[in-house]
């Protein structure tokens, strides 16, 4: 590999690592400060993608599209915690893996009837559809770039809110001491309500962004699932610097792995993890169990 | 319940079982031709109704009944029935599910199923059973080599079929060095197999062979990886969800504008609303095309859409190929379902015409069939020419080869 093609590689993997972060920040928050186990994340991103489908077809614009689709996936994750998944705060983790795996059954049946079982494909947006030559041989997406953006952006505003407002105080807190914080009188309901809105809305929101790169199909949900499982897991359950640092590990892994040692590709991102398991066990940001 | 067995007594107990016995004697001896006459053919059909493939498995099911129905529902001057079981395309259930047909619904023939892993299974235990079975898709090579059986037919393509005359078609273009690229799993590795086989016969290199983990379709870091070895084109097999992806990749990256796309059919096959302009100038082989100008194609794909509303593609007409084969065949032996070598014959020497274009067989029971090249043009797989006549599965390992 000449500079040039690693470069794009670096490019490459720092891209799927932002969109990877995205889904997994969502995920390590629902998991560090509510406790709960939430498989039905990836429904979120699937019905991301689906929306972003759907509205752009109604509307014939992809922007317009997602400035719809963000407030509905905001309300979907409220009605979700209010419905569901507040029962379970008390419980067991068997049980919000019950539920939340019903969720996902329930989730890929309404995809079914609403959408059907086809691949759609949704435009790039006109003023974003074009590549950038980096080398004679090579050139790279626009679109790509700006998810990088995006996402970029979304992880600095987090940093900011998670630093610097009252809320991200309580998150911070929460994440830490659950019980503390109860104790000290905040409205623990309310907090998880947001948080795990919040959380929903990311992640449906990289499936918005991902669905002109990725296309749209059923089960897409599982697929990103599991490896934001990794990055939690890699990072440290509840922390959003860890969740960043994961990320940005799995996807350079990742890309690396599939160009350097084709053979391995599919176990690379679980060798790290195991890797990172046994230098520290409960993550590289996790708070000692 | 105890109170009512008490009441029948020894005698009555012993009237009834004779009575009974008499009864089921008098239906059993003398009837077993007129059974075999007036009873329903069974057609057992193992096909994907839910998933990702349910699609396919409903167009296979249609068309059969098409054909049928426009053979006057009969079978052999019988009537028949389909008994439908979901496969699920779920191989690990393919064993179980086979039979359920077999050996519970005793099915008189067997076909289906759309999976590889499923169409393994399924022949295997035909096989042993040796219950008459017609492949309508799956296409796995070793169906027809080194699975293959007597009573085993296919009436969809061998893996091979399909790749190996794109092979000597990119060679006769000029291309010298090419890059081929595929999920990692069996159906894959055969396509891009036989691709490299018709290439190198043929004077090309295929410079690198990428196997991405199935079903993984983040394919950006294999796209640079393409782009830096600079091939003078790319051979492709994905379907469904990575179909629709990979070409949409390859277009958005800018590869597509230096390296120029070829795939197996399937690579643009039912998926071209999704793939849109990214999908325009890509160059297929298959065994059919949507607009192939043969009578047969346009009457058969016209009474499909009148009989369903909707569009007939690749799969529906391998589903009305199956109903040909068994009216064929059933006339043959006048519905005498047991005349399984007389039936075996049949199907071997059946010529008509299929949508497709002209039918026979292999003696590795494969159709040789023409494989076309088809041109994406305005959103369609246009016919450019065919790739290569009369396309015979090699056989190899087949003892009827």
């Amino acid at each position: 590999m000449d500079i040039g093609t690693i470069a794009i590689q670096l490019l490459n993997g720092l891209q799927y690592g932002l969109l990877l972060f995205l889904i997994a920040a969502g995920l390590t928050l629902i998991f560090g400060i509510l406790g709960v186990i939430n498989l039905a994340h990836g429904s979120f991103y699937m019905i991301g993608a689906y929306l972003a489908y759907w509205l752009s077809e109604k509307t014939g614009s992809f922007a317009l599209a997602i400035a719809l689709a963000l407030p509905a996936a905001l309300l979907l994750g409220l009605v979700v915690e209010r419905l569901a998944i507040s029962f379970l705060y008390q419980r067991d983790h068997l049980y919000q893996v019950l539920l939340t795996y019903g969720l996902i059954l329930i989730f890929n049946e309404l995809q079914r009837i609403v959408w059907g079982n086809d691949v759609h494909g949704v435009a790039v947006p006109a003023i974003l559809a074009g590549v950038v030559e980096i080398t004679e041989s090579q050139s790279y997406p626009v679109y790509r770039l700006f998810i990088s953006a995006i996402c970029l952006l979304v992880a600095a505003a987090m940093y900011v809110a998670i630093h610097s407002t009252r809320i991200g105080m309580m998150i911070r807190a929460g994440s830490s001491s659950r019980e503390m914080v109860q104790i000290l009188g905040i409205d623990v309901g309310r907090l998880f309500a947001i948080v795990f809105s919040v959380g929903a809305a990311l992640t449906a929101v990289a499936g918005m962004l991902a669905a002109p790169i990725n296309s749209v199909y059923p089960g897409m949900g599982e697929n990103v699932l599991i490896i934001s499982f990794v990055v939690v897991v890699i990072g440290g359950i509840g922390s959003i610097k860890g969740a960043f640092i994961g990320s940005m590990m799995i996807g350079l892994a990742d890309t690396f792995g599939r160009v350097m040692v084709p053979e391995l590709s599919s176990m690379v991102v679980y060798a790290l993890m195991a890797a990172v398991l046994l230098w520290r066990p409960s993550g590289l940001y996790g708070v000692k169990a | 319940m105890r109170s009512l067995l008490r009441t029948i007594s020894r005698r009555d107990l012993l009237r009834q079982t004779a009575v009974a016995g008499l009864a089921s004697a008098a239906n059993f001896i003398p009837a077993v031709p007129a059974i075999a006459q007036k009873a329903k053919v069974k057609v057992g059909l193992l096909l994907p109704y839910s998933g990702t493939y349910a699609a396919l498995g409903h167009n296979i099911t249609d068309a059969m009944k098409l054909g049928l129905a426009e053979a006057g529902n009969k079978l052999g001057g019988r009537d028949f029935e389909l008994v439908q079981l979901d496969s699920e395309a779920d191989p690990a259930k393919a064993a179980a599910n086979t039979n359920k047909l077999i050996v519970g619904e005793k099915v008189d023939f067997l076909s289906g199923p759309v999976h590889s892993g499923v169409a393994m299974a399924m022949a295997k235990i035909a096989r042993e059973e040796g219950t008459l079975t017609i492949v309508s898709n799956a296409g796995a090579n070793a169906v027809t080599r080194e699975m293959c059986g007597a009573n085993i037919f296919r009436t969809s393509f061998s893996n091979w079929q399909v790749c190996f005359p794109m092979g000597t078609e990119m060679a006769r273009r000029g291309l010298k060095r090419v890059v081929s690229v595929t999920w990692n799993y069996a159906a894959g590795k055969e396509m891009i197999g036989a691709f490299r086989e018709g290439f190198e016969k043929a004077g090309g290199s295929v410079v690198k062979e990428i196997l991405i983990p199935f079903p993984n379709v983040e394919f950006q870091a294999n796209l640079t990886e393409i782009a830096a070895l600079k091939p003078d084109a790319v051979f492709a097999f994905f379907a469904g969800a990575g179909a629709v992806k990979f070409v949409k990749d390859y277009a958005e990256s800018g590869v597509k504008a230096k390296i120029p796309l070829y795939g197996a059919g399937f690579l643009t096959d039912g998926t071209l609303p999704a793939q849109g302009a990214a999908a325009e100038g890509v160059f297929t082989t298959l065994h059919y095309a949507d607009s192939l100008q043969l009578p047969a194609n346009l009457r058969f794909r016209d009474a499909f859409k009148k009989a369903t509303g909707r569009d007939a593609d690749v799969y529906a007409v391998q589903g009305y190929d199956t109903a040909q084969l068994l009216i064929r065949a059933m006339e043959k032996v006048k519905g005498d379902t047991g005349a399984t070598k007389e039936l075996i014959r049949a199907m071997e020497e059946a010529k008509f015409d299929s949508p497709r274009g002209a039918w026979r067989y292999s003696k590795s029971h494969n159709p040789v069939q023409d494989v076309y090249l088809r041109e994406v043009r305005n959103g369609d797989n246009a016919v450019v020419g065919v790739a290569e006549k009369e396309v015979s599965d090699p056989g190899t390992g087949c003892g009827m080869a």
